[in-house]
C-alpha cells in the first residue's frame, strides 16, 4: 500500500489524518514541522506528501520546494492542508510545487477522497 | 467510512489550550512598533491551528471566532497592518474570550454568548479601521451567479472542455491521466488526445507535458464539478469549459463572475473559470455534549518514554535471569541470586524514576501566567513593573504545578500591591521608576526553589511587631529577630493592607499561602529589607509521590520522618539537657539550644514507650527555620515510601502530612515537621527565644 | 497482611445485577441492638484487625487501615453512638461502607460487635420517623425498621455519620 507522508504541527489534526488514512491502509509517517518532514522524506521515499502551511521550523511552503527539488520527489503528489480561502497561499504553494491543496475544514471522508483520486 | 470525530477532542483541546498561552503570551511580549516577525508568526500559527482544528472537529463557532483573530493577525504579520496597542489589547481580550469558548466546549456550561459577540465586534472594529480600499478581503462570501442557468435554454446535456496542459504540469505531481480518471468517475466520457504539441524527438523532453486533450462528458453534471476537477491545475494549463445543449448549442457560460487576480501565466487566449464556491462545511452542528474527560491527561516528550521502555527492558532482561535461576536452584549459585537481586532492586529504583519524570512539567506552565497579570495589575495600579523569569524550564511534579498556582499568583500580587511603590514614591527614594519583579525556579539539593523577589520597598519589620501586637498575636515584651518579625505575616489573622485592595485581596493572604506550600510538602521563608525589596523562597519537594523516610518507632507505633528534615540523629547526654524557665526541655547542641519534642507527648501515644531522654534518640530536624531535636525510642530504617492521603478518606491531621504503606502492608503515618513544632510548642514564640538565646 | 475473614462474596450479599426486589441492608449487631446499612453502600467486611492510631484524633477515630492501597479511616460505631466501648474480640468486624461528603466520595470502615443478616426491605416495615429515648443519638438514624419476626431494626443514613467533623476540622481547607 501506498506510504503517506502527515505534516502538521498539531497533533489533533496530525492524528485525525493519521487515524483516516491508516484506516484506510495506507501506511503513515508523521511529521510536526518541515524540516523533520523534509528529514524523514530524504531517509525513505513516500508516496504522497500531505503538509499544513503553517507550521515552525519550516513552513508547508517551503517543506514543498524543498521536496520538489529532490530527485525522487519530482512527480511525487505533494498536497497542502490549508485554511486560507484566499489565493494566495495557494498560489505560493503552487509556486512552489505543490500538486493541490485540501482545504480545511475537511471531514475524513473528503480527505480519503481526495488522497484515493490523487493516488489512483 | 466514518469516523468519531470525538476521539480527537481530548488533543484538539489540549492543544488548543497551549496554544492560547503561546498567543497570550506572545502578545504580552509584543513591543508596538518593533515586532520580531518570528513572534508574531508564532501567535499566528497558534490562532490558525485552533480554527483548522475547531473547522475540522465541529466547533464552528471558535472556528468562526478565531478566524477573525487570524485575519487580523495575518496582516499584521505581512506588514499589512500597524501594531497598534489597541489592536494588541483586543486580540489579548479576545484570547481570553477564546479561552472561555473552548472552556464549555471542552467541559460542558453555559457560554457567555453576549461576550463572544461583544468580542468579535471588537475585532471586527479593529479590522475596519484598515485602509478603506482594502476593507473587503476575504471575509465576503462570494456568492457566485448561479442563477443564470435554465430560463428558456434547451437541457444541459453534458460537457465539452478543452484541456491543454502546459510543459511543467507534472512536475506538480498532476498527472493529466488522473484527471481524466476524475472525468470518467462523473460519466460518460469521449477523450481525444491532440499530440500536435508533440516535439520531434531529438527535442523531446520526457519529463514535460506535450499532449492536449479534447473532453467530451455527456453528463448534465453540475458545472462546479467539472471545475473541481481542474481546480488544482488551473494555472498549470491553458482550459476551456462549455456547457453543451440539447440543441447542440456550445457555449461558454457568459458573464462569469470574479476573474481572478492571479497573473496569468501565458498569454495565449484562454477561457479563465472562477473559482468554484467555497465548500461550506456544516460542521459546527454536532457539538459533543458530553465534557472530554478531564481526569487530565499528561503529554509526555518522547525521551522520556524511550528510557521508560529501556528500563522495563533491564528489568525484563533480570527477570527471566532469576527465573532461570530458580528453575535448578544450586546452593552455589546463592552469590548469582544475591547479584540478581541487587540488580532488580537497582532497576526496579531506575524504573521508579523514570516514571516519576513522567509527572515532571516545566514550572514554564504556571510562570506563563505572569506577564499577563503583572501587565494587567500594574496598569490598573498605575506602576511601572518589569516581570523578569528565569528557570521556566525548571521540571517539577505535575500536582505542584496544580496547586502552586494561586499561591504564587497571591505573592505576586502582593509584591505589585504592597512591594512595589508608584513610580512618584521610587523617583523620590531615588530608585528607577520602572520596579522590578523577578520570578526565578531552579533545582537545588532534592528540592525545587521559586523565588519571587522585588525591589520595592521591602517589609518594616517594627511595623509588622506592632500589628501583631495589636492583633495579640505576639506579647509586647517579646524580642524577635528580624527575620522572626517578617514572619509573622504568616500567622493567621495577619493582614498589612491598611486598606483591602481588590487586588492582594483581604487577610485571607499570607497563612493560607503557607498552608498551601506545607500541604505540597514545602516551605516558604521571607527575607527583607527595608527600601529595597523583599525576596520569598518557596521550597517544593521534586516529587511529591515519593519521599525518602526515615522510619522511627515510639512505643508500639512507628512514623516516618521526612529525610530532607533530618539534620542529624544523636543520642543525648544528660548534661546537654536543660529546662529552660519551666517552659519546656531544650538542649544545647553546639552553640545552639534546641527545644525537645517528644513525640509520645504530642501524638499522646497510649502504648509503653521510653520516657528518659538519654534512652532514647533525639532527630534533629528543621522546618521553616525552626528546629528541634524529635525524641524517639528507635531509629528503623531508612525508605522510600510512597506517599498516601489521609484526606481522601479522612482529613487533615496535625502534624501529619500523609501516610504510607509500609512493607508488611500496615500503615504508617508521615510527620509533617512544621506541625510537629506546632504541637510541640503551641507556643512558636517559646521555640523563637530559645533560638535567640 | 490484611485477613479477610468474610467477604461480601461469601456472605453473598453482593447485590446481583437487575435486583428486581426491594432495597436491601445488611445488618449488624452493636450493643445487643440491631442496625441496617444500604447494602449498595456496603464495600467490603473484613475482621478487626490492628489499625494505624491517628494521634490526638477523637476518640472514635480507632485509626486508618490500608484497603487495597487505600487510606481508610475506622470508626467504632459504639462510641458514635455514644455507648461503652468494649475490646474486640474475634466476632468483631469492619465494615467498608461508601459515604457522600460534599461532592466526594469517602470510604470509611465502621467497626459494629457482629455481622447479622441481610434484609429485604419488603421483608420489613419502615416507620420515617424514629422517636428514641434521649439515651441514644438518632442524628445518623434515617429509620426505624420492623422485622415481621417482630425485631427492631434500625437504619443507619450513612452520609450522616459523624465523621466529617473528625478529622477534618479546619475550617480553612478550600479558602484560596
Amino acid at each position: 500500500m501506498a506510504s503517506i507522508l502527515a505534516v502538521d504541527d498539531s497533533a489533533s489534526m496530525r492524528q485525525m489524518v493519521s487515524f483516516t488514512l491508516k484506516g484506510a491502509g495506507y501506511d503513515v509517517i508523521e511529521a510536526a514541522d518541515g524540516v523533520e518532514a523534509l528529514n524523514i522524506a530524504r531517509d525513505k521515499s513516500v508516496n504522497l506528501v500531505i503538509t499544513d502551511v503553517n507550521m515552525p521550523n519550516m513552513d508547508g511552503i517551503t517543506l514543498i520546494r524543498e521536496l520538489r527539488n529532490l530527485p525522487a520527489y519530482k512527480f511525487t503528489p505533494l498536497l497542502m492542508l490549508t485554511t486560507e480561502s484566499g489565493a494566495e497561499k495557494k498560489q505560493q504553494g503552487k509556486a512552489a510545487g505543490a500538486t493541490g491543496w485540501i482545504v480545511k475544514p475537511f471531514n475524513p471522508d473528503q480527505l480519503l477522497g481526495t488522497i484515493k483520486k490523487v493516488l489512483g | 467510512m466514518s469516523i468519531d470525530m470525538a476521539q480527537f477532542h481530548q488533543v484538539f483541546f489540549e492543544e488548543s489550550f497551549e496554544g492560547l498561552d503561546i498567543m497570550e503570551s506572545g502578545l504580552l511580549d509584543m513591543d508596538p512598533g518593533a515586532v520580531d516577525s518570528e513572534q508574531i508568526n508564532a501567535i499566528f500559527r497558534a490562532a490558525h491551528s485552533i480554527k483548522g482544528g475547531a473547522g475540522t472537529f465541529g466547533f464552528g463557532e471558535i472556528s468562526n471566532f478565531t478566524h477573525t483573530m487570524e485575519t487580523l493577525l495575518d496582516e499584521m504579520r505581512d506588514g499589512r497592518r500597524e501594531i497598534t496597542t489597541d489592536a494588541v489589547d483586543v486580540l489579548l481580550k479576545s484570547v481570553d474570550v477564546l479561552r472561555d469558548m473552548l472552556t464549555v466546549a471542552q467541559d460542558g456550561g453555559e457560554l457567555d454568548q453576549s461576550s463572544v459577540d461583544a468580542q468579535s465586534r471588537e475585532l471586527k472594529r479593529v479590522l475596519d479601521n484598515r485602509a478603506p480600499g482594502q476593507s473587503q478581503a476575504a471575509d465576503e462570501t462570494p456568492e457566485s451567479a448561479d442563477g443564470a442557468d435554465d430560463d428558456g435554454k434547451a437541457p444541459l446535456i453534458g460537457w465539452h472542455v478543452v484541456f491543454r496542459p502546459h510543459a511543467h504540469m507534472m512536475r506538480t505531481g498532476n498527472d493529466p491521466l488522473r484527471l481524466l480518471r476524475e472525468f470518467h468517475a462523473l460519466g460518460e466520457t469521449r477523450v481525444v488526445c491532440d499530440i500536435s504539441g508533440v516535439p520531434p524527438f531529438h527535442e523531446y523532453e520526457p519529463e514535460d507535458a506535450v499532449l492536449s486533450w479534447d473532453i467530451h462528458l455527456d453528463e448534465p453534471v453540475e458545472k462546479y464539478q467539472v471545475q473541481e476537477i481542474f481546480d488544482w491545475v488551473e494555472d498549470d494549463c491553458d482550459l476551456a469549459i462549455m456547457e453543451v445543449y440539447a440543441d447542440g448549442v456550445e457555449s461558454a457560460p457568459a458573464g462569469e463572475p470574479s476573474q481572478k487576480a492571479a497573473p496569468k501565466p501565458t498569454g495565449k487566449p484562454e477561457l479563465k473559470l472562477a473559482e468554484p464556491p467555497p465548500e461550506r462545511r456544516k460542521g459546527g452542528d454536532r457539538r459533543q455534549k458530553k465534557a472530554a474527560t478531564s481526569a487530565g491527561s499528561i503529554r509526555v516528550d518522547v525521551p522520556k518514554i524511550d528510557s521508560l521502555i529501556n528500563m522495563v527492558g533491564e528489568l525484563v532482561i533480570t527477570q527471566s535471569m532469576l527465573s532461570m535461576l530458580g528453575e535448578d536452584f544450586q546452593h552455589e549459585d546463592l552469590p548469582k541470586l544475591l547479584e540478581g537481586l541487587a540488580q532488580l532492586e537497582r532497576h526496579t529504583r531506575e524504573l521508579q524514576e523514570s516514571v516519576m519524570q513522567i509527572r515532571m512539567m516545566p514550572i514554564s506552565f504556571t510562570f506563563s501566567r505572569f506577564p499577563r497579570l503583572v501587565r494587567d495589575l500594574s496598569t490598573k495600579l498605575g506602576k511601572k513593573i518589569e516581570l523578569k523569569m528565569n528557570g521556566e524550564s525548571t521540571e517539577v511534579d505535575k500536582t505542584v504545578i496544580e496547586k502552586i498556582g494561586d499561591p504564587l499568583v497571591h505573592l505576586v500580587r502582593n509584591s505589585l500591591d504592597h512591594g512595589i511603590e508608584t513610580p512618584e514614591v521610587r523617583r523620590a527614594a531615588g530608585k528607577p521608576e520602572t520596579g522590578t519583579v523577578e520570578l526565578n525556579a531552579y533545582h537545588k539539593g532534592g528540592n525545587i526553589i521559586i523565588e519571587i523577589k522585588d525591589d520595592g520597598k521591602g517589609l518594616d519589620g517594627d511595623l509588622l511587631f506592632r500589628k501583631a501586637v495589636e492583633k495579640g498575636l505576639v506579647r509586647e515584651d517579646e524580642t524577635l529577630t528580624d527575620q522572626q518579625k517578617f514572619e509573622l505575616i504568616f500567622m493567621p489573622g495577619f493582614s498589612t493592607a491598611e486598606k483591602i485592595s481588590d487586588v492582594s485581596g483581604r487577610g485571607v493572604g499570607m497563612d493560607v499561602v503557607r498552608k498551601n506550600i506545607n500541604e505540597l510538602g514545602g516551605s516558604i521563608e521571607i527575607d527583607s529589607e527595608l527600601g529595597v525589596g523583599t525576596d520569598i523562597v518557596i521550597r517544593l519537594p521534586l516529587t511529591l509521590a515519593i519521599l525518602d523516610g526515615q522510619v522511627v518507632r515510639v512505643g508500639d507505633e512507628t512514623y516516618i520522618v521526612p529525610l530532607v528534615s533530618i539534620l542529624e540523629s544523636i543520642q543525648v547526654r544528660p548534661e546537654m539537657i536543660n529546662l529552660v524557665g519551666g517552659k519546656g526541655e531544650a538542649f544545647k547542641l553546639r552553640d545552639e539550644y534546641l527545644p525537645i519534642v517528644r513525640m509520645h507527648e504530642v501524638f499522646d501515644v497510649p502504648s509503653e514507650h521510653v520516657e528518659e531522654l538519654t534512652e532514647g534518640l533525639l532527630v534533629i530536624v528543621e522546618a521553616e527555620g525552626h528546629k528541634c531535636g524529635l525524641f524517639v525510642d528507635d531509629l528503623l530504617g531508612q525508605h522510600q515510601v510512597v506517599i498516601k492521603s489521609l484526606e481522601e478518606n479522612y482529613g487533615s491531621v496535625e502534624g501529619v502530612s500523609g501516610a504510607t504503606i509500609l512493607g508488611d502492608g500496615s500503615v504508617a503515618l508521615i510527620l509533617d515537621i512544621t506541625g510537629v513544632i506546632r504541637l510541640g510548642g503551641n507556643r512558636p514564640e517559646d521555640f523563637r527565644l530559645q533560638r535567640t538565646a | 497482611m490484611s485477613t479477610e475473614t468474610a467477604t461480601a462474596e461469601t456472605l453473598d450479599i453482593a447485590p446481583r445485577a437487575g435486583e428486581q426486589e426491594g432495597r436491601q441492608y445488611l445488618t449488624f449487631d452493636v450493643a445487643g441492638e440491631t442496625y441496617g446499612v444500604d447494602i449498595l453502600r456496603v464495600q467490603e467486611i473484613r475482621g478487626w484487625e490492628p489499625v494505624t492510631r491517628i494521634p490526638n484524633a477523637h476518640e472514635c477515630v480507632r485509626g486508618v487501615l490500608n484497603l487495597r492501597g487505600a487510606i481508610v479511616p475506622v470508626y467504632d460505631l459504639r462510641l458514635m453512638l455514644e455507648l461503652d466501648w468494649v475490646a474486640y474480640d474475634p466476632e468483631t468486624v469492619v465494615i467498608i461502607i461508601k459515604v457522600r461528603q460534599g461532592d466526594s466520595d469517602k470510604h470509611v470502615g465502621i467497626i459494629v460487635d457482629a455481622v447479622s443478616d441481610v434484609i429485604n426491605e419488603l421483608d420489613i416495615e419502615i416507620s420515617n420517623s424514629p422517636s428514641f429515648g434521649e439515651h441514644i443519638k438518632t442524628e445518623f438514624i434515617a429509620s426505624l425498621a420492623t422485622e415481621k419476626s417482630g425485631g427492631m431494626v434500625m437504619l443507619l443514613d450513612a452520609d450522616r455519620l459523624p465523621i466529617a467533623g473528625a478529622g477534618d476540622d479546619d475550617e480553612d481547607t478550600d479558602a484560596d
